[in-house]
C-alpha cells in the first residue's frame, strides 16, 4: 500500500475515534482506557514479523521479547476490562 | 546492479487486517453504555485474535516454538495480574500496561532496523564485486525513528507515572532548573536526528534518538504533581496509540494505523475531558509544579477557626430523617478502601426510604471514571451514579450530601473567590444541599491544590473526623 492510502486510512480513523470517544459514557472511562491498551498492542504484529523472520538473531530475540509484553497487555487489558465491565449492573427492580 | 523484488501482499491480508481495525471501533463504540460493552469487549479479542493469526499464517515462521512460548509467558503474566489486580490499584495497572506498550513499539522499531529486509522495508543493492548494502526507504526511516521516539517517551513517562501512582516514589513534583529549556533541547534534537537519519542509517543516529526519547519521558513526567495524574495517565494512553501507528505506516498495515489513532484520539480526548474539569490548560498542566507547596495566601492562618463537629451518630440520625442524600466520593475513598462500606451504608438508609444518589466529579481519583469503578465493584447500581452536570442542580433539593474522600472538587471558593487557584474550576455544589457532612481524617490537611476548604467552617457543614472506612462503619453500625 502506498503512503497516501495508509495516511487516508489513519486521517479518517482519527475523526472515527474522535466520534466514537465522546460517544462513550464517562461512567466507562476506567474500561476504555484499559480496552484501549490492549488493543494498542495489535503492535504485536510487528512484533511477530521480527519474531518469526529468519535473518537476524538479535531481531528475533527483541521480537520474541516484544510478543511477550505484547502479551501481557493483550491477555490482561483484555481480561480487567471484562472484569470490569461485568461489575457494572443495573438496580434490581 | 540488482534489486529485490517488493513482496506483494495477497489481498485477503489486507481485508483481514481491515476487519481487525473495525473491530476495535465496534470494541470502544460498545462502551457507550455499559449494556453493549461487554459484547463490545469481545468483538475486540475477536480482532485482535484476527491480526495475530493472519499475521502468524501469512509470514514464514521459523520459530513457532518461541513464539508460542513468548505469548504463553506473557499471557499468563498478564491474566494473573488482570484477575488479582485490586480495583483501587486501576490506575497504577493502567499505567504498567501503557509502558508496556510504549516498550513493545521500541522493540519492534529496533528489530525491523536491524532486520529491515523482514519488515519489506528495504531494500539490497548489490553494487558489481563489493558486499550488497541493504538501504532502508527513506521515508521508512522517518516513520520508524517516530514510532520508536514515541514509544520510548511512553515507556519512561509511563513508568514514571507508575512509580507515583503506586506510592515508590512520592507524588511531589519535582522541578528541576531550567527544566522547559532542557525538555524543548532533547526534543528538538530527537527530531533533528530523525531527519539526519534520512541521511545516513548508522546505528549512532538511531540508538542516540532513542536514549534521548526515553530520558526525555523521563524529564515530562518527574515535575507533574500526584494529582495531575488523571491527565498524565490519559496524555501517555494518547502516546501509545500514536507509537502504534507509527509502527503501522512503517509496516504499512491497517490494523495498526486503525487502532493507533483510535487510541490516540481516545487519549486526547480523555486528556481535554480531565483538564476542563480542572479548569487547567493542557499546557498548564504538562509545564507540571502544581500541587506542591502549598499556595501562598491564608492557608496556615484558617486553622483555627472554628467548625462544627459531628459523631457517626449525628450523621447517622440526619441521613435517617432525610429524603434524599447525595454521597460524593474522591480519592480519599479509594485509598481507605470504603466504597463497600458505603454501599452498605446506602442499602440501610433506601431500607429507611430514603432516596440515595451518587454524584461524581470528572476528576475524582486518579484516573477518568474510577469512582465509577470502584462503586461498581461494591455493586452500586450505575443508573445510581451521576456526573457532575447531571446532578448539581439537585443539591438544592437535597437534605444531606455525604462528602468522603473529596476535597477541591467541592470547594465553593471555585465560584466565587477570583484569587483561589482553583477558581473557574466546575465543583460540586454540596453547600447548597441543607447538610453537608464531611468526612476527612483531620483539620489540618489541605486538598491537592494546597488551599483551604471554605466549606469546613459554614453552619450548614457537620465535619465527621476520622478515616473514612472506619467513620463510615461507624455510620453503619449507628443505622443498624
Amino acid at each position: 500500500m502506498d503512503f497516501i492510502s495508509i495516511l487516508s486510512i489513519f486521517v479518517l480513523a482519527c475523526f472515527v475515534g474522535y466520534y466514537v470517544v465522546w460517544s462513550v459514557t464517562p461512567a466507562l472511562h476506567t474500561p476504555l482506557m484499559s480496552v484501549t491498551n490492549a488493543i494498542s498492542s495489535v503492535i504485536v504484529v510487528g512484533a511477530l514479523i521480527a519474531a518469526a523472520a529468519a535473518g537476524s538473531p538479535s531481531s528475533k530475540w527483541l521480537g520474541l521479547v516484544a510478543v511477550a509484553l505484547a502479551s501481557v497487555n493483550i491477555f490482561g487489558g483484555f481480561a480487567v476490562t471484562q472484569r470490569m465491565l461485568s461489575m457494572y449492573r443495573k438496580r434490581d427492580r | 546492479m540488482h534489486t529485490d523484488l517488493i513482496v506483494v501482499v495477497p489481498t485477503w491480508v489486507l481485508l483481514a487486517y481491515l476487519v481487525a481495525g473495525v473491530c476495535f471501533i465496534l470494541a470502544l463504540r460498545g462502551l457507550s453504555s455499559p449494556d453493549t460493552s461487554r459484547r463490545g469487549n469481545l468483538t475486540g479479542m475477536a480482532g485482535m485474535a484476527i491480526a495475530i493469526a493472519t499475521t502468524l499464517s501469512v509470514h514464514e515462521v521459523a520459530s513457532l516454538l518461541e513464539i508460542v512460548g513468548a505469548m504463553l509467558v506473557g499471557g499468563g503474566i498478564g491474566l494473573v495480574t488482570a484477575r488479582k489486580i485490586q480495583m483501587t490499584a486501576m490506575p497504577q495497572l493502567v499505567a504498567a500496561f501503557h509502558s508496556l506498550v510504549g516498550m513493545a513499539a521500541v522493540l519492534v522499531g529496533a528489530s525491523a532496523y536491524l532486520n529491515p529486509i523482514a519488515f519489506d522495508i528495504a531494500v539490497r543493492i548489490t553494487p558489481i564485486a563489493s558486499p550488497s548494502i541493504i538501504s532502508i526507504f527513506p521515508a521508512s526511516r522517518v516513520e520508524m525513528g517516530l514510532g520508536v521516539a514515541i514509544g520510548a517517551i511512553t515507556f519512561s513517562g509511563s513508568v514514571i507515572a507508575f512509580l507515583k501512582l503506586n506510592g515508590n516514589m512520592s507524588g511531589k513534583p519535582i522541578l528541576l532548573p531550567g527544566r522547559h529549556v532542557i525538555n524543548f533541547g532533547t526534543l528538538a534534537a530527537i527530531l533533528g536526528l530523525i531527519a539526519y537519519f534520512t541521511q545516513d542509517q548508522s546505528p549512532w543516529v538511531f540508538f542516540t534518538a532513542m536514549g534521548l526519547s526515553f530520558a526525555v519521558g523521563f524529564l515530562l513526567i518527574i515535575p507533574i504533581g500526584g494529582a495531575d495524574m488523571p491527565v498524565v495517565i490519559s496524555m501517555l494512553n494518547s502516546y501509545s496509540g500514536w507509537a502504534a501507528a507509527a509502527m503501522g505506516f512503517t509496516l504499512h498495515n491497517t490494523a495498526m494505523v486503525i487502532t493507533g489513532a483510535l487510541v490516540g484520539s481516545s487519549g486526547a480526548i480523555l486528556s481535554y475531558i480531565m483538564c476542563r474539569a480542572m479548569n487547567r490548560s493542557f499546557l498548564s498542566v504538562i509545564s507540571g509544579g502544581f500541587g506542591g507547596e502549598a499556595v501562598a495566601g491564608g492557608t496556615a492562618a484558617a486553622i483555627d477557626r472554628p467548625y462544627k463537629r459531628g459523631s457517626a451518630e449525628d450523621a447517622a440520625f440526619l441521613m435517617k430523617q432525610a429524603e434524599q442524600v447525595i454521597i460524593v466520593p474522591g480519592y480519599g475513598m479509594a485509598v481507605a478502601q470504603a466504597q463497600h462500606a458505603v454501599r452498605e451504608m446506602a442499602d440501610l438508609l433506601k431500607k429507611e426510604g430514603v432516596k440515595v444518589k451518587y454524584a461524581i466529579h470528572p476528576v475524582a481519583g486518579r484516573m477518568p471514571g474510577h469512582m465509577n469503578v470502584l462503586l461498581a465493584e461494591a455493586n452500586v447500581p450505575y443508573d445510581e451514579v451521576f456526573e457532575l452536570e447531571d446532578i448539581n442542580s439537585e443539591f438544592a433539593q437535597t437534605d444531606v450530601a455525604y462528602v468522603i474522600g473529596a476535597n477541591d472538587v467541592t470547594n465553593p471558593a471555585a465560584k466565587s473567590d477570583k484569587s483561589s487557584p482553583i477558581y473557574g474550576m466546575p465543583v460540586l455544589d454540596v453547600e447548597k444541599a441543607r447538610t453537608c457532612l464531611f468526612v476527612k481524617r483531620s483539620m489540618g490537611g489541605v486538598g491537592y491544590a494546597g488551599i483551604d476548604n471554605e466549606l469546613f467552617y459554614r453552619d450548614n457543614t457537620m465535619m465527621l473526623l476520622g478515616d473514612a472506612k472506619k467513620m463510615t462503619e461507624e455510620i453503619v453500625k449507628a443505622l443498624g
